[in-house]
């Protein structure tokens, strides 16, 4: 009598081992009694296959947060890795071949992240993956893309200290981004500086970078603040500004705190002019989320703009306007997203093949007129020259550049080249 | 001193803001014992209704009338949330009085689908919402600076509180409505359409989590999973103040504001809120029930 | 009624499918059912709490939690050294609750008595205060709040949010080669049989009786003179401990952990496994994890833009239209039959089938 229970109970264990092996070529469905029910899937699994599979054509992955609390920022970033990935295609594709884009969302959840990770290494075997935003999520691929030789192309700036051969980081290092913000504010607007971050691993590590820095300087750090994620009231905050009264603020709180930042610091009447607030992950995207008018006057430090004065750059600018709205804007990670590919594109032309020794081998000194100018792979640490610009926030949510280093940077993560930061490594 | 005082009022500011997030779950929980998960994402629907608003200012209405956005965000936040929860009631929460437990899942589950709605219809990253100029800056009174948002939503929270006072302890209708809450039979025995009293009360109840998230455009970002920032936190408040006493949500929210403020200005951040949540349990089990809760003799 | 078709038989078929599978699928997907596996043993210790004793936690995550981060922290000092993130944060020494770790029983041990022992103190004043129902729910989820921060905002020693992760051998096999990762599913198949038999035993005691008695009336047991608050503790501490030993064997199959996976969401949707497979059962919650995961790993990669729809969608649905869940659906598909061939008042079946504790 119960058996119907149980037969039933089991049919739907062995379909939910089969839902676990479609979408993917493996799973010969070995398991006699289920294998009627899941037809449907295997075939629409045997769809995508078709597309990759073809000789014509290297797929590569997208892995983005396109669900979950990183989504904010990371579709854009998504978008731009497809606008380069379709121009690249209409001059032809790279080695000849299409480029297939095969995107997968990380949910912003780490062991998703590091699942379909290894599925598009091991299942659509991709020529890399574009993608991640957080440490945590690179963190996770990073032994999964190192096990499997895969390539990883991370397009954010990060806290440095780090360098997989396994992976290309075309963000900002510390040396690009924080280093020189910190200098440039203590030649040119105070040396008290008040830090401010989000509870995580980034803030963390560039405060203690920016603590040693101003004991080289002679500068002083009056007080460091973390707030978690998803922390939106900033009161207290402000009050241990008025407290203090810093210089400078130096400001490393992630997207959604920003909003709550900015905003009650203006509330609080406390502007651009009683206090300089520099911040290095607020970009042109974040600005439409907490507003232009609280930001105005306010600086950030980054290697590219929206009104970055490049050719290249207008072009970049047009057309991902063209291909997502008049109303979107560019910044620092997506254009970072965008050139990349191009980067991975000519180290594959140069290779001859999608084989990532020879790709890696290839890539060492490869350049590109990049958006913010010409950057360049640097051999030792797979990190890119870029330029450092300095910019303030204007009425219209666009930056004004202030100051640039002139010419790219040389990528340093581990700070080797700075006689302060021996604690630090 | 001053900046005692000065924390006193960010924690009165901090408690008001807790207040307006837990004042409709006050209603949906505290007196119709529906664990309203969704109740973060209404919040959060409330701040898109506002951005509308702002949109809609901005395309069709003259520039100088443009403060009037948020004025008039307010009661339409209201009305559409309201909406909402109405039918929310309607298609999900019906089904499960008397489920606490259940009506928590299924409201989860709404949420998400709440949450990817206006994910495809606004796109992922976070939307800005310009604050109107009357609100802008700071009162300065004996050196303490008190932000006008900040007096402006103690004000709201203030007449919210009010409003739902008379309508609950001085109308007919909220007359009915106490009567079906405290004994739905005997309520229904009386001649009082339970169903009707369940679904207003519902729509009142998701009707402040949109008023909440107008308000929050002040001082928070708007985004998809904003949310989640609060949904907790509203829960806190009203346990602790106890299950279906407008008094104890007041209490139990300005006491975790001002709590918290002094933690947070003492510690960190971070462990601030360690702190107030570890007090929260240790409170819990000094008053399971809360700072106020309802006498009654029944028993499972 | 042969033998062939008796409960157990099938239970143990099932069972033994699970345990061939290293021979059918590739280790890409291989490595998917493990995670789901420990997912699984995971949502049978929240089937005994909630199903059978009727506590809902929403904090299972921290129990979680612990038992990952124990192994891991273990994993990563057998690789050698100090972990990388105290170096960058300046910690030079180990500290002794890290030492602990280095020796793989003490941390396959402390991995299942801390949450149990966490867990029992917790419950010891909670449930002797009386604290049940919905808040004790809601107070599980300020502990998740408090255990949560405090990992993130103790990053020297925890790693903050980018959890603990890059540990590549066991007892000095790679971590990733496809035997090593065949034991780890093996030991997670046996150990979720294992847990299963405890759960199996554990509901149909005597003890068992007595948590069903406190689910469907609390203060009626007591008044029969039992000691309501000494089950619920016992309960709670074992599922924690199950929670614990899932923990452990998800991070050897996926090799990281962070704090982002023991919040509130991830907690709420532990419960859902086990609501949308079936509670009042024990196969409810085991398929329940292995389909929803399924299903949410299919979706979110054959439409990773609209999945969300879909999943929270049968999140409402499953709650409000099936309360029993998967198991419910089988239960009535019989019931109905059986009435068609014996011709019986279909609704008295469907109810006394439901009473059946597996």
């Amino acid at each position: 009598m119960k058996k119907y229970k149980w037969g039933i109970a089991l049919f739907s264990a062995a379909f939910i081992l089969s839902a676990c092996a479609t979408g993917e070529e493996a799973a010969d469905t070995g398991f006699g009694e289920a294998s009627a029910g899941e037809d449907e899937q295997s075939e629409s699994a045997e769809d995508n296959e078709e597309v990759v599979v073809d000789e014509d054509s290297i797929p590569v992955g997208l892995l983005h947060s396109l669900s979950g609390t990183m989504a904010i920022s990371e579709t854009s970033v998504r978008d731009a890795v497809m606008l380069a990935i379709d121009e690249i295609n209409e001059d032809g594709g790279v080695l000849g071949k299409e480029i297939v884009p095969i995107v997968e969302d990380g949910a912003s959840d780490e062991p998703v992240f590091s699942e379909r990770a290894s599925k598009l290494l091991q299942q659509d075997d991709v020529a890399a993956i574009f993608g991640t935003w957080t440490s945590a999520s690179r963190q996770a691929v990073l032994p999964v893309v190192e096990e499997h030789n895969g390539l990883l192309f991370y397009p954010v700036q990060y806290e440095g200290m780090e360098s997989s051969p396994n992976i290309f980081y075309n963000g900002a290092a510390p040396n690009q981004q924080i280093v020189p913000a910190v200098e440039w504010l203590f030649d040119n607007v105070g040396d008290s500086f008040f830090l401010l971050g989000s509870d995580y691993v980034f803030p963390r590590t560039a405060n203690q970078i920016i603590q040693a820095q101003l004991d080289d300087l002679g500068g002083e750090v009056v007080r460091e603040e973390y707030t978690p994620m998803g922390h939106t009231d900033y009161n207290t905050i402000i009050s241990h500004i008025r407290d203090t009264d810093p210089d400078v603020i130096f400001n490393t709180l992630n997207g959604d705190s920003n909003v709550a930042f900015f905003n009650q610091l203006a509330d609080a009447g406390i502007t651009s002019d009683d206090v300089t607030v520099l911040s290095v992950s607020v970009a042109e995207e974040e600005i439409r989320g907490i507003g232009a008018e609280v930001l105005e006057g306010h600086l950030a430090s980054w290697n590219y703009y929206q009104t970055t004065d490049t050719p290249e750059n207008e072009t970049f600018v047009s057309n991902f306007k063209e291909a997502y709205g008049e109303d979107r804007v560019t910044g620092d990670p997506i254009e970072a997203a965008y050139f990349m590919v191009y980067l991975w594109a000519q180290a594959v032309e140069e290779a001859g093949s999608t084989e990532t020794d020879a790709v890696r081998e290839a890539a060492a000194g490869i350049t590109f007129d990049a958006p913010n100018g010409p950057v360049e792979i640097d051999g030792d640490n797979q990190h890119v020259y870029k330029t450092v610009r300095i910019g303030e926030v204007q009425s219209d949510g666009q930056f004004e550049e202030v100051w640039n280093s002139g010419e790219p940077v040389k990528p340093d993560p581990f700070l080797e080249n700075y006689d302060w930061a021996e604690a630090i490594q | 001193m001053s900046s005692v005082a000065m924390q006193i009022f960010n924690g009165i500011s901090l408690g008001s803001v807790l207040l307006l997030v837990a004042m409709g779950l006050a209603i949906t929980f505290g007196l119709m014992r529906v664990i309203n998960m969704a109740h973060g994402d209404l919040i959060m629907i409330g701040a898109y209704v506002t951005y509308l608003m702002q949109v809609i200012f901005v395309q069709y209405i003259p520039e100088q009338f443009f403060d009037w956005y948020f004025i008039l965000a307010i009661p339409v936040a209201f009305i559409i949330v309201a909406g909402i929860g109405m039918l929310l009631e309607f298609t999900v929460i019906r089904h499960l009085y008397g489920r606490p437990l259940d009506s928590l899942l299924a409201t989860f589950g709404a949420g998400l689908i709440l949450q990817q709605l206006i994910r495809t219809i606004f796109g992922a990253p976070n939307v800005g919402v310009q604050s109107p100029s009357f609100l802008q800056g700071s009162l300065e009174i004996f050196g303490l600076y008190l932000p006008f948002s900040r007096l402006f939503m103690i004000g709201l929270v203030i007449v919210c509180l009010g409003g739902l006072f008379i309508y609950l302890y001085r109308t007919r209708q909220g007359r009915r409505v106490r009567a079906v809450m405290q004994n739905r039979e005997m309520a229904t025995c009386m001649g009082i359409s339970s169903r009707k009293v369940d679904s207003l009360t519902f729509a009142m109840g998701a009707g402040f989590a949109g008023v909440a998230g107008c308000t929050l455009t002040l001082i928070g970002p708007i985004g998809p999973t904003i949310g989640l920032n609060y949904i907790v936190d509203a829960f806190m408040v009203v346990v602790v103040g106890g299950v279906g006493a407008l008094t104890g949500t007041v209490i139990g929210a300005l006491g975790i504001g001002v709590f918290n403020t002094f933690f947070e200005y003492w510690t960190n951040a971070s462990m601030g809120k360690v702190l107030i949540f570890a007090l929260i349990i240790a409170f819990l089990q000094w008053r399971p029930s809360g700072l106020f809760s309802m006498k009654t003799r029944s028993l499972d | 009624m042969s033998y062939l078709y008796s409960k157990k038989t099938l239970v143990i078929l099932g069972f033994v499918i699970l345990l061939v599978m290293p021979f059918v699928l590739a280790p890409f997907n291989l490595n998917l059912l493990g995670r789901f596996l420990a997912y699984a043993i995971l949502a049978l210790g929240i089937g005994v709490l909630w199903g059978y004793a009727g506590i809902l936690s929403l904090g299972h995550g921290i129990f979680f939690g612990f038992g990952a981060y124990a192994m891991a922290m273990y994993l990563t000092l057998q690789s050698g050294g100090i972990p990388d993130f105290m170096g960058w944060n300046g910690i030079t020494e180990l500290p002794w609750f890290w030492a602990i770790f280095s020796n793989p029983i003490v941390a396959i041990v402390l991995a299942i008595a801390v949450p149990m022992l966490f867990a029992g103190i917790l419950g010891y004043f909670t449930f002797r205060n009386r604290i049940t129902g919905v808040y004790f729910t809601i107070l599980t989820q300020a502990l998740v709040i408090v255990v949560t921060t405090l990992i993130i905002s103790q990053q020297q020693y925890t790693g903050g949010t980018n959890g603990i992760t890059g540990f590549d051998t066991i007892f000095g096999y790679s971590l990733n080669s496809v035997t090593t990762q065949q034991m780890i599913y093996w030991t997670t198949v046996i150990f979720l049989g294992l847990v299963f038999l405890i759960c199996y035993k554990l509901v149909n005691s005597r003890f068992g009786k007595v948590l069903i008695a406190i689910r469907d009336g609390e203060n009626r047991t007591r008044f029969l003179g039992y000691n309501t608050s000494v089950y619920q503790v016992i309960v709670y501490s074992f599922s924690a401990g199950v929670a614990g030993l899932a923990g452990m064997l998800f991070v050897l199959q996926v090799g990281i952990i962070t704090p982002s996976m023991m919040g509130i969401v991830p907690s709420i949707e532990m419960v859902l496994w086990v609501a949308i497979g079936g509670r009042g059962t024990l196969i409810g919650p085991v398929i329940g994890a292995l389909i929803t995961n399924g299903a949410s790993t299919w979706f979110s990669q054959t439409y990773p833009d609209a999945w969300l729809f879909f999943i929270g969608l049968v999140f409402v649905l499953v709650v409000v239209f099936m309360p029993k869940g998967i198991m419910g659906i089988i239960a009535t598909i019989q019931a109905r039959r059986r009435a068609k061939k014996y011709g019986k008042d279909r609704k008295e079946e469907t109810k006394l089938y439901n009473s059946s504790s597996i």
